[in-house]
Formats: structure tokens, C-alpha cells, sequence
């Protein structure tokens, strides 16, 4: 690995979408973003302010409309559909609000999921899940459905499915947002975890006290992103 | 994501809502067993005509006297009726080379006693090639001799439907029956040929020399002097067949004096000309049976797409949730479209064993005749692997055609 690559540089990245017609919206506008290996960043702003788009760019999920992304080194504009998801599966380890785990399968096999995609053989898949498992603290709930478990425990999930691939980033989306207070701050004690573990952790929220676990903020507004000092400053 | 891994995971999603996939693959099987039924049955009642034109003789032809559109309303007389002769059948052995074996015959209906049992049965008054025409062979006891044929011999050889209700266990040969009141020796037995393409009992004859029909069986019927009520020839190669019908026309034309334009006095028929159309008949059934039987596996079909589509929009933050872990559009769809074949498989595979099962059940029970080979169960394969793949790649495309935002949304 090339430590001096940031994990995230993106520059003036914007998206308009319905681009030339009447309802053509303005969601991100000159964004500029790097964020380092073994960083543990939140971006902060209201629904409707341009989170989603940004969360999407930096996801891989999604390409800018204008300005260039560099995900781990690789320029993402001109991906399409199949070597996007190829990056998702190298680079990024998404958790999600509401977890998204399949509720018919196991713990396990929900962590194991992604190594599907990256064509690891079953025995050395059950090998890795099993370790993402306790990282999270969830040794002894291999066996069990989701169903079967807390909200906590099932973020614990999310968190480890996310990690099982060695992601170079991992980013979540309001991951404290479905779960008590006492639990997200259980959840967010994880993530820093990780990052001194060295990991590379992007928080994605509405809510300051979440933020305020990160090293470092950026708030975006009406689709203008700022670092939380220079916001501050103004 | 390696083929196990796609197979596994289609079954472990089709097995979450088993009962709906059962319910789908329903359509399949019913539509896979019906082809198999269907096209056994129309191959059995193929097969079933082919052995009738075996029997029957692609090298022969019927002579009969009347006009082949029939006596026309006009009441003719039996004499001017009757038109072929003796001499019609030595005439087309004579001038016709191509010709094998000719025989003109007799028939008619009598009753035949022995001791104590009588049996009702038809006679036939033939020439010697009469039996080379006809396939006949002699079972037991000799056929009839020369002098036999010029003599007008009081003799007779027995069908074996017609022995066996005489003479039951007992030897026929060399003892005396009545046809109505005359005596015949019994001197041969005819090897049985079984049920006829049209299901009569061929064996249900006696064959007695033609002269002595002439003369003893047909009584007051007021035939003409040496008239023939049938002729009927072979070929020895089947393609002159049409060529020798034309010169058998012309020479009987000439024999019996038609003017131009005269309608035959009598009309050739070439029996695999009947055939043929009885074949083809047969091939536009098995072909409809067939394109009923598609039309169920094309439902079936249908009821994959549907269930696929809903599947699909089921499961779509599923879909988005894999999109996002890696899996890219290829991924999606086959693993959509592994679902849709695992249910088209099955239920081929399901349809196979029912429709073998039920084509055998028809043949046995169902009087049908029925011929079941692996083509056909090859094909219906083929057709269950084809439906799967041609109706579960829509929803499977729209799937992996998804935007994973869009989906992780729902």
C-alpha cells in the first residue's frame, strides 16, 4: 500500500442532477475533500443539504458530474456500473442507518457475504467472518438471525460485513441513527477502536454529538461542503 | 462469485419461499409432462400407421371394376357391373413386366361346418400369387397345387381364427368341412397375421382355388362368365408403382373398348396413396398435440417471469444491499436468473418423471398407442432449460440494472 495516496481526494466534485431541464438540481457544488489513511472524519449537515450525494460519491456508488474523485488512487469518473462495484467490493465498507442485514441469514453468513463477490474460497470465507465477528465483540452470536439479536448487535454486524473485505474506508451512513443513545455511543467507541486499529473511518450525520467523536468535521450546506473550524470562523 | 456460490445462493432464496416456488415450477411441470404425453401419443399413433403401410405394401395396387367415382346414382346391373375378367388379369401378367404378381379374386360370406361347429366366415376364391400379394404364408399342411387351380379342386385352407373355432386342439388337415352344403378337404392352415390396421381380425378367412369358388360359392350371384370382383398386383420395384398404374389404365381402357373421353369402367387405387393421406392427417394431430402441450410450458413459462418479477421487487434492498458490498450488474443477474433456471429445472426434471409416468399409464390403460423415446424426453429438457433462461432473463436483467442508491433506499 502507498501510504502517502490520501484514502479520499476529491476536487471542485460536484452533481447536478436532471442536468438542462426544469428540474435540474445543484446537489454538490466544488467540493473538495482528502482525507488520510487512518483518519476518523464526520461530515455533519442537515437532511436535504447534500450529505447523501456526498456520502454516495465518496461510496462509489455514484460518479461526480463535474471535478475529479480519487478513491484509494483511482480516478472513479469514467468507471461504469460493474468496475464501480468492483471498487466498492476492494475499497469501501459501508454501514448503513437500518443495517441491512438479510434477515434469513446468519450472522455469519451476513459477514461472509462480501468475500462471495470477491471469490474467496467457503472454508477461508467462514475463516475471516468468523474473525470479523469478535473484532466486534460478537464471538459467541456466529449462529444467530438477525431477528435473533439487538440493534446494537446487529450494527455490530453491519460493522464487521463492512470490515471483512480490508477495506480501505469505511463509511457510515448515520450508523448510531436506529439505535438508543447508550448503544450509539457503544457503536461510535467501536469505531475509534478501529481507527486506532488503523482503519480509515468517514462518519456520515445530522447530529453534533455524533460528530464530535471524529477527529475532524466537515459540515456541508445547500450542497457547499466546509471544514467545521472554517464554518465556525464565518 | 463462482458458479457453487450462485447455485447456492439461488437455492437458499428459492427455499425461503419454497411454497411459491413449488406453486411456479407447478406451471412447468404440468407443461413438460404434457409435451411428453402428448408427443409419445402422437408418435405412437405415427408409428401405428407406419406398420399399417408395412402391411399393407407400398408396391400394390386394387383393381376393382366400377368407376372410382362409383356407380353415379345409375343403377347398373351386376353383370355389366362386374367389368374385369380372367382374361384383364392374364392380360397385365402378359404385357406388363414390371408387374410381379397379379391375382384376380372371389369373395364372399359362408357359413362352415365341422362335426358339430359351425363358424361364419369370408372366403376368398384366389390365383396362386394371390398369397405372395397378400403376405400370406402356410402355417401348416401345403398350399394349393396346379392342378388344383385347373381342376377347381374341392379344397380349402383355414385362417387361424377360423380353424380354431372349428377344429379347436384337434389337426385340421385332411378332414372334410362344409362351405354351405358343398364338401371341402381342409389342406393347409394360414399362418396368423393378427389384428389389421383398421383392427379387424385378418385371420378370419378361408382361401379356396378360384375356379371352384366360381363354381361351387358364389351360386346365383349372376356374375358374368370369368369375371373377377377384385385384382390386385404388386411391383417388384416400388418406384415404377406409378408408371405400372398408368399401363394397367391404358391396357383395361384398350381391353374393354372405352372410347376417348369414356369414364373408366373400373378404378385403381394405389393404397399408399390412402396411406399417405392418412399419415399426413396423423402428423398435423401430433402437431397440434405438440403445440397445445408448448402452450402449457410457454404458461409455465409465464409464471416464472411473473414470480421473478416480483422477486425481484421484493427483494430490492437485498439487490442494493449486494450492489453496494461488490456485487456488480453480471452478478445480479445471475444469480436472478440462476433462480429462474433452478425452478424451470426442477420442474422440467419433476415434468420428466410425471410425463414418463403418465405416457405409460395412457399405454397401458388409455388404449392409445404410445411410443416414448429419450428424444422426446431430451427435448422436453431442452424445452424446460430454454423456458427458464428465455423468461427469467427479463427480471433478471432488470435487476442487475438497478441503482444500488435508489435501491438502498426502498
Amino acid at each position: 500500500m502507498k501510504t502517502d495516496v490520501p484514502i479520499v481526494d476529491a476536487r471542485d466534485l460536484g452533481k447536478v442532477y436532471s442536468p438542462g431541464t426544469e428540474a435540474e438540481v445543484v446537489a454538490l457544488k466544488d467540493a473538495d475533500l482528502r482525507i488520510e489513511r487512518g483518519a476518523f472524519v464526520a461530515i455533519m449537515g442537515p437532511s436535504g443539504s447534500g450529505k447523501s450525494t456526498l456520502m454516495n460519491l465518496i461510496g462509489c456508488l455514484d460518479t461526480p458530474s463535474t471535478g475529479t474523485y480519487r478513491c484509494d488512487g483511482v480516478d472513479v469518473s469514467t468507471l461504469d456500473a460493474e468496475e464501480l462495484a468492483a471498487l466498492r467490493r476492494d475499497k469501501i465498507g459501508f454501514v448503513f442507518q437500518t443495517f441491512h442485514l438479510l434477515p434469513r441469514m446468519t450472522a455469519l453468513e451476513n459477514v461472509a457475504m462480501p468475500l462471495v463477490y470477491a471469490r474467496v474460497a467457503p472454508a477461508e470465507r467462514e475463516r475471516i467472518a468468523t474473525e470479523a465477528l469478535k473484532a466486534v465483540g460478537l464471538g459467541d452470536r456466529i449462529g444467530h438471525r438477525p431477528n435473533e439479536m439487538s440493534g446494537g448487535q446487529q450494527q455490530r454486524v453491519a460493522i464487521a460485513r463492512a470490515l471483512v473485505n480490508r477495506p480501505a474506508l469505511l463509511l457510515a451512513d448515520e450508523p448510531t441513527g436506529a439505535l438508543d443513545s447508550k448503544t450509539g455511543e457503544e457503536i461510535l467507541s467501536l469505531f475509534k477502536r478501529l481507527r486506532d486499529d488503523g482503519h480509515t473511518v468517514v462518519i456520515i450525520t445530522h447530529d453534533a454529538e455524533v460528530a464530535a467523536h471524529a477527529d475532524r468535521t466537515y459540515v456541508i450546506r445547500d450542497g457547499e461542503l466546509h471544514p467545521e473550524h472554517a464554518e465556525a470562523a464565518a | 462469485m463462482n458458479f457453487s456460490d450462485v447455485i447456492r445462493t439461488a437455492v437458499h432464496a428459492l427455499r425461503g419461499n419454497w411454497m411459491r416456488s413449488v406453486l411456479t415450477s407447478l406451471g412447468v411441470i404440468i407443461g413438460v409432462a404434457a409435451v411428453i404425453v402428448m408427443v409419445s401419443v402422437g408418435q405412437g399413433t405415427q408409428a401405428e400407421i407406419d406398420k399399417m403401410v408395412s402391411g399393407l405394401g407400398s408396391q400394390r395396387l386394387d383393381i376393382s371394376p366400377g368407376s372410382r367415382r362409383g356407380p353415379g346414382g345409375v343403377r347398373m346391373s351386376s353383370s355389366s357391373y362386374y367389368t374385369l375378367t380372367d382374361g384383364d388379369v392374364e392380360a397385365i401378367r402378359e404385357d406388363i413386366p414390371e408387374v410381379q404378381f397379379v391375382s384376380g379374386s372371389l369373395n364372399g360370406n359362408t357359413q362352415i361346418v365341422y362335426a358339430e361347429n359351425n363358424w361364419s366366415s369370408r372366403w376368398q376364391g384366389v390365383q396362386p400369387d394371390y398369397f405372395d400379394i397378400n403376405a400370406w404364408t402356410i402355417a401348416e399342411g401345403e398350399a394349393f397345387d396346379a392342378q388344383d387351380y385347373s381342376s377347381a379342386a374341392k379344397e380349402v385352407i383355414l385362417g387361424e381364427t377360423v380353424r380354431r373355432e372349428l377344429f379347436g386342439d384337434e389337426s385340421a388337415i385332411g378332414q372334410t368341412v362344409r362351405l354351405g352344403r358343398v364338401p371341402f378337404v381342409v389342406v393347409g392352415v394360414l399362418a396368423p397375421k393378427g389384428q389389421g390396421g383398421w383392427g379387424q381380425d385378418q385371420d378370419d378367412v378361408m382361401m379356396v382355388p378360384m375356379q371352384t369358388a366360381r363354381r361351387r360359392l358364389l351360386g346365383a350371384m349372376g356374375l358374368p362368365p370369368g369375371a373377377v370382383m377384385q385384382i390386385a398386383l404388386t411391383v417388384t420395384n416400388a418406384d415404377d408403382l406409378g408408371y405400372v398404374q398408368g399401363e394397367v389404365e391404358s391396357l383395361l381402357r384398350q381391353r374393354h373398348r372405352l372410347a376417348p373421353g369414356a369414364e373408366d369402367d373400373f378404378s385403381v387405387r394405389n393404397i399408399s396413396e390412402i396411406v399417405a393421406t392418412r399419415t399426413a392427417t396423423t402428423r398435423l394431430m401430433s402437431l397440434l398435440l405438440g403445440a397445445v402441450a408448448s402452450i402449457s410450458l410457454i404458461v409455465g413459462g409465464i409464471g416464472i417471469m411473473n414470480i421473478m418479477l416480483v422477486s425481484v421487487t421484493e427483494r430490492i434492498r437485498e439487490i442494493g444491499l449486494r450492489m453496494a458490498v461488490g456485487a456488480g450488474p453480471t452478478d445480479i443477474r445471475r444469480q436472478f436468473l440462476a433462480e429462474a433456471m433452478l425452478l424451470s429445472l426442477v420442474g422440467g426434471a419433476l415434468g420428466i418423471v410425471i410425463g414418463v409416468v403418465g405416457a405409460v399409464l395412457v399405454g397401458r390403460f388409455g388404449d392409445l398407442p404410445v411410443v416414448l423415446n429419450a428424444q422426446v424426453v431430451g427435448m422436453a429438457a431442452g424445452f424446460s432449460v430454454a423456458t427458464g433462461l428465455f423468461f427469467g432473463y427479463y427480471p433478471a436483467r432488470k435487476a442487475s440494472l438497478l441503482d444500488p442508491i435508489e435501491a438502498l433506499r426502498q
